[in-house]
């Protein structure tokens, strides 16, 4: 073995100028007047409770539905009339909806200028026939009231324009400041009432943001939401960090760092309270790491020699598991939704391939025997679907395959497309395109049909995505 | 630059020799630093850093995905390995690097690979290991920016960068 760069463990970095900006604090108390059906979230960004209330023209029937993989899909026809109350919130809310809904390509939001009504009472009925000339299938009306304390109340409905009912309404209460949440909240209840997909607006992307020239790029870690709102940057471009997974379970993400001169290291970083720590104590470079699905353990790839193999680690209890060991460079593992399985990328065949495994190293074959080089392996929080690059003929595409290798689709290729992560529906898989030259990366979305292909808002270059679950599933 | 002095240590030396690889690379050229290049052959006192860069050659090219020695990098490395144990006072740092045409986290462990094929060959040649360090930047550091194999085949490679001397 020969001796490697650096040495010594890094103390525990609290950096107050990136992390102290945002002061959290839970808040428990619930709204009592109406039947409260969960009290969303006990983490930070805090919405306080939502009820669920309904109107409806008698003897209605819900009948809107959208078939996501028809050949004759056709984007639902959808109307957000104007959010009352609040001018700033209100206004707001309704164009991040509109937005959300509209961006992932299965609503096609009427424009303002066709709506029958401007106002719609939001403890009424909306004028039905007008809204079905309009072609509106569906209909969202909303609230947006500013209470004491500095709280806001936000209540809307979804309505089925054509059978005259209502098919959901919620009410959330948080802190003024929180308001762009409630947007993707309600974005992702319109979303799974009508596509029965799970939710994907409430959501946080964390990123390498990119700038300067390739020969000497500056690299910083940086967290925003999905449609590129609150962005914040969690490190200082001083070291050279790519590969950010986000936890699972909590505000951490695991990402690998690498000072001038040293090793790559994987750390973990708590967004939040802006805690750091080393992942494992190696004397060689880690690389690559991937959260197991229950948060305890991080699995990644330790560097030996020429070879690399993955292990897994629980950073809490300090113990080290190797999974692999060939002579081979074994990398990018990715845990089955249950945890009971790994997908990796090995070239121990040759050319990289993808190869899927029992949790403690057992029973490893290859599943991809496509044309090309197969690496990047992520499995779907849904589990259907293992997303992975693919490199060809001197282009790269990002696909989607079953966990036993059948039913490969691409859903994008050109010069360089990298680095898959996944939506918490299982639904989107966003990833960065390079057109190459001295420009740089820019990150983008694109659904398992393959159907769509959409930008996602950067402030600058920018690379390897890790998409979040649903903030409300945080701790 | 033209007009510094070859005296003036090694520390000019180390801005000569980044200053050669990064014209290398704004102009999409194909001689490297260590290739010879705009000062030829001899310019520099024998031992130096710059020595090293210019008249032995810091760095060797690797094919697609490859790690091993073409005939070129072995007696690249046969001048190395001659040089190092000439001047043995130098310790030094080998950069694995790959080229962009690769996914993230392969490129850092192919790096590496070929960081320890150096490594292993300058061992074999009666370099002593204590004097090496190994790095791996991946694709993360290129010489050469463009979309063809005249910048990809500049940045698979592999550089041996010579620490300053102790007390220097």
């Amino acid at each position: 073995m020969f001796p490697s760069v650096g040495s010594g463990a890094q103390p525990v970095v609290h950096d107050p100028e990136l992390f102290c900006q945002r002061p959290m604090r839970f808040q428990t108390e619930r709204y009592s007047t109406m039947k409260t059906i969960a009290l969303l979230s006990r983490f930070a960004a805090a919405l306080l409770a939502l009820a669920w209330f309904g109107l409806a023209a008698p003897g209605a029937r819900a009948e809107i539905s959208i078939t996501l993989n028809s050949p004759t899909f056709a984007p639902l026809p959808i109307a957000v009339a104007p959010f009352s109350g609040d001018p700033e919130v209100a206004s707001g809310i309704t164009e991040m909806i509109t937005n959300n809904l509209r961006r992932i390509g299965y609503f096609a939001p009427l424009e303002p200028a066709s709506f029958p009504q401007q106002q719609v009472d939001f403890d009424g009925l909306p004028d039905f026939p007008a809204w079905q000339t309009a072609n509106a299938q569906a209909l969202i009306t909303g609230r947006a009231v500013r209470e004491g304390g500095g709280r806001i109340r936000v209540e809307f409905r979804l309505w089925d324009v054509f059978a005259g009912q209502q098919l959901a309404g919620q009410q959330y209460y948080t802190d003024t400041a929180n308001w762009r949440r409630i947007g993707h909240i309600i974005s992702d209840a319109v979303l799974t009432r009508i596509t029965g997909l799970k939710g994907m607006f409430d959501t946080r992307v964390v990123f390498v943001d990119e700038t300067g020239t390739k020969e000497k790029r500056r690299k910083r870690l940086a967290v925003m939401d999905q449609d590129g709102a609150n962005l914040r940057y969690l490190t200082r471009g001083e070291e050279l960090v790519v590969s950010p997974r986000f936890s699972p379970v909590s505000q951490e993400v695991a990402f690998m760092s690498q000072r001038p001169n040293e090793r790559t290291r994987v750390q973990l970083l708590n967004i939040e309270s802006g805690q750091r720590e080393i992942v494992g104590s190696f004397p060689e470079m880690t690389t690559s790491p991937q959260f197991t699905p229950d948060g305890q353990r991080i699995a990644l790839s330790l560097q030996q020699g020429g070879n690399a193999n993955i292990y897994s680690i629980a950073p809490k209890a300090r113990t080290t598991t190797r999974i692999t060991s060939t002579n081979a460079i074994d990398t990018s593992p990715s845990y089955s939704p249950d945890g009971s399985q790994i997908v990796f990328e090995s070239d121990r065949g040759g050319g990289t391939q993808l190869y899927v495994m029992n949790a403690d190293g057992s029973n490893q074959q290859r599943i991809s025997f496509g044309e090309g080089r197969y690496s990047q392996p992520v499995w779907s929080p849904r589990g259907d679907y293992i997303a992975f690059t693919r490199s060809r003929a001197g282009q790269f595409a990002i696909g989607i395959m079953k966990p036993d290798g059948s039913g490969e689709r691409i859903l994008t290729e050109g010069y360089h497309n990298e680095s898959p992560t996944w939506a918490p529906n299982g639904q989107f898989v966003m990833f960065f395109s390079d057109p190459g030259g001295e420009g740089g990366g820019r990150l983008y979305m694109a659904d398992v049909t393959g159907r769509v292909r959409v930008p996602v808002p950067t402030p600058s270059y920018a690379s390897d995505p890790a998409w979040s679950p649903l903030v409300s599933d945080l701790r | 630059m033209f007009g510094l002095k070859v005296s003036a240590g090694f520390k000019a030396a180390a801005i000569l020799s980044a200053t050669l690889a990064l014209g290398a690379c704004a102009s999409n050229k194909t001689d490297q630093a260590g290739a010879g290049g705009v000062y030829g052959a001899g310019a520099s006192t024998p031992g130096s850093a710059q020595d090293f860069v210019v008249n032995v050659g810091d760095r060797v090219f690797f094919e697609t995905d490859s790690t091993n020695l073409t005939s070129t990098a072995v007696a690249t490395l046969d001048k190395q390995a001659g040089w190092l144990q000439r001047y043995p006072h130098y310790t030094f740092l080998i950069e694995g690097h790959a080229d962009e045409r690769g996914t993230r986290e392969y490129n850092y462990a192919l790096g590496a690979r070929r960081a320890q094929t150096v490594y292993d060959y300058l061992v074999s040649r009666g370099v002593q290991s204590n004097r090496i360090r190994v790095v791996s930047y991946g694709k993360e550091r290129p010489v050469a920016v463009c979309n063809d194999i005249s910048c990809w085949s500049q940045n698979r490679r592999s550089v041996t960068v010579l620490d300053r001397p102790a007390g220097s």
